[in-house]
């Protein structure tokens, strides 16, 4: 049972951001797979809610006619996952939205909900990192579009203003095109699982050199984090194996891992040194730039 | 004999039933104005409470009644489902009250409230004021038996529940005698049952002023029992009714929610009441298993052969006795009738914690001591370079063995050939030789383990086992049962049972699937594999007398001898001439409506079985190690079950592939974790928590060697708990020889395996041609 007395479910986006604006109280639903939990833990002020569910706008995936790709933010992980224009162009993004949860919360889970619930854990984080991901907000004021690294403030805490909304994740063109990518989840169970830690690798590989490698990790640190160190490193650099291991001891440099119940610092970090190289490896095959040595 | 329906997969009877959902679990059944009550449990692992202030909450619109210990009778009962002992010094130890003003265990139960709905009862628990004395507390046993440790019961000042143990031979000669003195220390995790349906019940008193509980339960006549005692009531004046439960794997052979539930529809004036735990309060509040360390030496000649063992056993029973003590027997007892120990020491210790409860758990404390029996067998081997299997067979017992203590004789023993079987079914020897010399990150590794098992709990418990059938005008038949169906299908096997025995295809044999202790003949419930074993032969009977009387009546029709009359297919046969009489339903009918004799044919007896049968059985497992990460992953498995003559092998698989599983999630991922500065628990929940889901699950093949027992019913042995007890040992040593590290502690979780990778220095620098066999999709 839970303790809900408002739910408002409006149709429209302009609907929508005009409820926010007026009720300041109103806190955003998608799929529920996060906000549900809250409310039976007792989370204080999540009894009036804001439904985005009938809004199916903003549920949609395209590709612009500029390249970019727009995922609607109340697209739910089943539908990125089995989306053609996604497994064409982001298969890494696909990756990591079928490792998350399992059947049942695919089909509800939001992609939007998963950035705003602020995880360091959400599997969509480090692969929209890597993918150098765009949010585009929206109010009754108007509209912002930040860099999704900018968007993360803490564990659990975004920087959405009050009457925001997150309604779309932009992909631009020059993010993806030509690259190959791999996400690794790294979690104690196959299914129905938190990531221990997720590493996410986009790459682009020309006459077998790195031209561009970017390294997103999830529960590395307090948000998901880049690996600058580790893709400056890695520009111009040959794809062998012995680059790929010295790339994931890099990484371990960018985290800011912490020992808690769940898993060690040292074993966090030497899953980010191993994983990221497997991660980097495979993306680097991926993009076509790992030859048989 | 040749048996037509016995030893057939045929379908459960509640198959369709449960798949459309249509299958009445406790929660599916409503009486008008229900309410809902809900527990306040203690934030301290040990506290008393100073003072407690009900009024805000009682003020709240909605609420019907707070209890308070003060409220109700201050009985402590025992709450273990065990068959009551008329002999004092054998009963469970009666340590628990329905709310306490005592907190022992971060979760107890200090107060509760009766309320219109969930709502409502849980704001009424936030306005309830719990003024708390803290005490110090102890999380472990060696904590707990310090000289000057917090005492958790004032009846036990050293915290010992139990140190009862048990000897036979001089193991002390033994050990100081022998040529090699082995010895290791084991030790297994917290685990948790989850159940899919969580601890619920509801209770009203009826219009006679009886109180009416039903109740997600193995054990309905126990329950019985139990509420009667902790309610300071005549036994009589409890009804208890067990609908379809959702699993119950010992969690619910105890007591948990139901006192407690009848004490709040008694609040309300016998309104009924439902309480549902919620699956955070399961894992808290209902039982556990028992974590062990387990410490060996084993007395063994120069050649393998096995002469004397001591087993230590420091057992954290948590907040409450439940099970624990008895628990520990069953540690100690029931690995004997396998391998030959002319000498023998068992001293146990069951300590009480500030924990949860743990108590019956599949298994009953056996999967531990094979946890720790089969590591040191395999490190014996292993120092004494033998073959692991060979020296496990040399030192099998054999048929006729008889157990010292016990006194139980091994009737059937199928070990060799499941030995055999599963060794065949691995491909042991083609393994063994693909893996031995290995190089790059991935190790692969094959292991096995044996283990035995009783059925039932003969000679320490009563085994007594109540059916009832009555044959209906068409010749069908309705069979009542007091033994329950908690999952395992043992409804079904009972049907086969009658069926075999007159001459029945199954859709003329109804169960009665629902037991209530005003109807059902007694029986004591679902537990230590005891069902097809003990009900069976209840069944059995009261499937013969009722044939009797069939062919009674239709001698007197054809005036034949019933020795010379059988049933087939519904019809009434002439053995001799294989001549149809007449028809079962003109015998049935007879039985109805003769003017003269009619007398309806009906069977209402009880089995007192004081046999017990010894089960067998295998694991082979073949493991693939990362040794970067610490995964392991279980490539391939084969159980190899003696459980006797199988009644349905569908049903038999079953119970394989849920145990194996169950035993993987102990070996690899499960363990209910406490933080040790507060005694709170971290993941009482099934996202932290890791049971392990579908996808972890490998493929689990199951085998039987089928032997016939002469104790049991058409020669079966128990199974439900056998599948559990050896995958653990088998993980551990296939890992062994994947890594040639020894882990004698499960779960075997990803970062424990890399720590001691680690800290035997196994991480060294990857290989080039290592890297190359990498496979990022297994991360």
């Amino acid at each position: 049972m839970f303790n809900i007395s408002v739910l408002q479910e409006p149709e429209t986006l302009e609907a929508a951001v005009a409820m926010l604006k007026a009720d300041a109280d109103l806190r955003v639903i998608a799929g529920g797979t996060d906000v549900l939990i809250r409310i039976q833990h007792g989370g204080d002020g999540w009894s009036r809610l804001l439904s985005l569910r009938s809004i199916k706008s903003l549920e949609t995936i395209s590709l612009r006619g500029d390249g970019t790709i727009v995922i609607g933010a109340t697209a739910p992980f089943a539908k990125i996952f089995l989306d053609p224009i996604i497994r064409e162009h982001l298969p890494s993004l696909a990756e990591a939205a079928v490792s998350m949860g399992g059947p049942q919360i695919r089909n509800v889970a939001t992609i939007g909900g998963n950035i705003c619930n602020g995880a360091v854990s959400g599997d969509s984080a480090s692969t929209l990192f890597a993918l150098d991901a765009l949010l585009k907000l929206e109010s009754q004021d108007g509209e912002r579009i930040i860099p999704i690294h900018e968007f993360y403030a803490g564990p659990g805490k975004v920087h959405l203003r009050p009457g925001e909304l997150l309604t779309a994740v932009l992909i631009p063109r020059d993010s993806y095109q030509g690259t190959g990518g791999h996400y690794i989840k790294f979690a104690m169970r196959k299914a129905m699982d938190i990531a221990t830690l997720g590493v996410s690798v986009v790459c682009r590989v020309r006459a077998g050199k790195f031209q561009d490698l970017r390294i997103g990790l999830g529960v590395a640190a307090p948000v998901p984090i880049r690996c600058l160190e580790a893709e400056a490193f890695a520009r111009g650099l040959e794809v062998t194996q012995a680059n790929c291991r010295e790339i994931g001891r890099l990484a371990v440099k960018a985290s800011k891992a912490r020992t808690s119940w769940r898993a060690s610092k040292d074993y966090r970090e030497h899953l980010i040194e191993v994983l990221t190289e497997r991660a980097v490896l495979e993306a680097a095959k991926r993009a076509g730039g790992l030859h048989a040595e | 004999m040749s048996l037509n329906i016995v030893g057939k997969s045929v379908q459960r009877l509640d198959a369709v039933e449960k798949v459309t959902g249509k299958a009445r679990y406790s929660e599916d059944f409503f009486e008008r104005d229900m309410l809902v009550g809900k527990v306040l449990r203690s934030p301290y692992a040990h506290a008393l409470v100073k003072r407690i202030d009900v009024s805000k909450a009682q003020a709240l619109p909605g609420v019907e009644a707070v209890l308070l210990p003060k409220d109700l009778p201050a009985i402590k009962f025992p709450t273990a489902g065990h068959p009551w002992s008329l002999d004092v010094a054998h009963r469970d130890v009666a340590d628990r009250l329905i709310l306490t003003g005592k907190a022992r265990f971060v979760g107890d139960a200090v107060a509760a409230v009766v309320a219109t709905d969930l709502l409502v009862a849980e704001q009424a628990l936030h306005l309830i004021e719990v003024e708390y004395e803290v005490l110090p507390f102890v999380l472990t046993p060696e904590d707990a038996m310090k000289e000057g440790a917090p005492v958790i019961h004032e009846e036990r000042p050293n915290n010992i529940l139990s140190s009862f143990g048990t000897q036979y031979g001089d193991i002390e000669a033994e050990l100081a005698n022998a040529d090699r003195v082995f010895e290791g220390e084991y030790e297994t995790s917290i685990v948790q049952h989850c159940h899919l349906e969580n601890q619920t019940a509801f209770a009203y008193q009826d219009t006679h002023g009886r109180i009416v509980v039903n109740s997600s339960t193995q054990i309905p006549h126990i329950v019985r029992r139990i509420v009667a005692q902790a309610l300071g009531l005549r036994w009589g004046m409890v009804q208890v009714i067990k609908p379809y439960i959702g699993g119950g794997f010992g969690a619910k052979q105890d007591v948990v929610i139901e006192p407690l539930v009848a004490a709040m529809s008694l609040a309300v004036h016998g309104r009924p009441v439902r309480c549902t735990f919620t699956r955070e309060e399961v894992f808290i509040d209902s039982r556990t298993r028992h974590s062990m360390k387990i410490h060996l030496r084993i007395a063994a000649s120069n050649a393998g052969k096995l002469h004397g063992i001591e087993v230590k056993v420091l057992s954290n029973t948590g907040a409450y006795a439940s099970h624990g003590h008895s628990i520990a027997m069953s540690t100690g007892t029931k690995f004997r009738p396998l391998y030959h120990f002319r000498s023998f020491k068992f001293e146990p210790k069951t300590v009480y914690t500030n924990l949860p409860v743990a108590g019956a758990m599949r298994g009953y404390g056996v999967p531990q001591m094979f946890f720790a029996l089969e590591s040191l067998l395999e490190d014996i081997a292993r120092e004494l370079k033998l073959d692991p299997i060979e020296f496990r067979r040399m030192n099998l017992i054999s048929v006729g063995h008889q157990d010292p203590l016990t006194k139980n004789v091994v009737r059937s023993f199928g070990i060799p050939e499941c030995i055999a079987k599963g060794k065949e079914l691995i491909r042991w020897d083609e393994k063994k030789r693909a893996y031995a010399s290995q190089t790059g990150h991935l190790r692969r590794g094959v292991g096995m383990a044996c283990f035995s098992y009783a059925s039932g709990t003969h000679p320490v418990g009563l085994e007594l086992a109540g059916a009832r059938i009555v044959m209906a005008q068409d010749g069908s038949v309705t069979l009542q049962v007091g033994a329950t169906e908690i999952g395992q299908g043992s409804d079904t096997v009972f049907a086969q049972i009658t069926a075999e025995v007159l001459g029945l295809p199954m859709d003329m044999v109804h169960v009665v699937t629902v037991q209530d202790t005003d109807i059902t003949p007694f029986d004591t419930g679902a537990y230590a594999s005891r069902q097809t074993f003990v009900t069976g032969v209840a069944v059995r009977k009261a499937a013969l007398e009722a044939r009797d009387q069939v062919l009674a009546i239709a001698a007197r029709k054809c005036g034949l001898n019933p020795e010379e009359l059988d049933i087939r297919g519904c019809q009434i046969v002439e053995r001799a001439l294989d001549r149809t009489l007449c028809s079962l339903e003109d015998v049935a009918m007879d039985s109805y409506y003769d003017r003269i004799y009619a007398d309806p044919i009906k069977s209402d007896v009880s089995a007192n079985v004081r046999v017990n049968a010894m089960s067998y059985g295998v694991t082979f497992m073949a493991v693939e190690v990362d040794m970067e990460t610490g995964k392991i992953e279980v490539l391939e498995l084969y159980n190899v079950h003696d459980s006797g003559v199988i009644i349905n092998p569908k049903l038999a698989e079953g119970q394989v592939h849920g145990g194996v599983s169950m035993a993987l999630g102990a070996a690899l991922l499960e363990q209910l974790l406490f933080d040790p500065a507060t005694g709170k628990p971290l993941n009482n929940n099934l996202l932290d928590y890791k049971l392990p889901t579908m996808l972890d699950t490998p493929r689990i093949h199951a085998a039987f060697v089928e032997t016939v027992d002469a104790a049991g019913s058409f020669g079966s042995k128990s199974l439900g708990e056998c599948p559990v007890i050896s995958p653990g040992p088998a993980l551990r040593n296939a890992v062994l020889d994947a890594t040639g590290v020894a882990f004698n502690k499960i779960p075997l979780y990803p970062q424990v395996v890399f720590e001691k990778f680690k800290a035997m220095g196994l991480l060294c620098e990857r290989s080039v041609e290592d890297v190359q066999h990498l496979s990022p999709a297994r991360a």
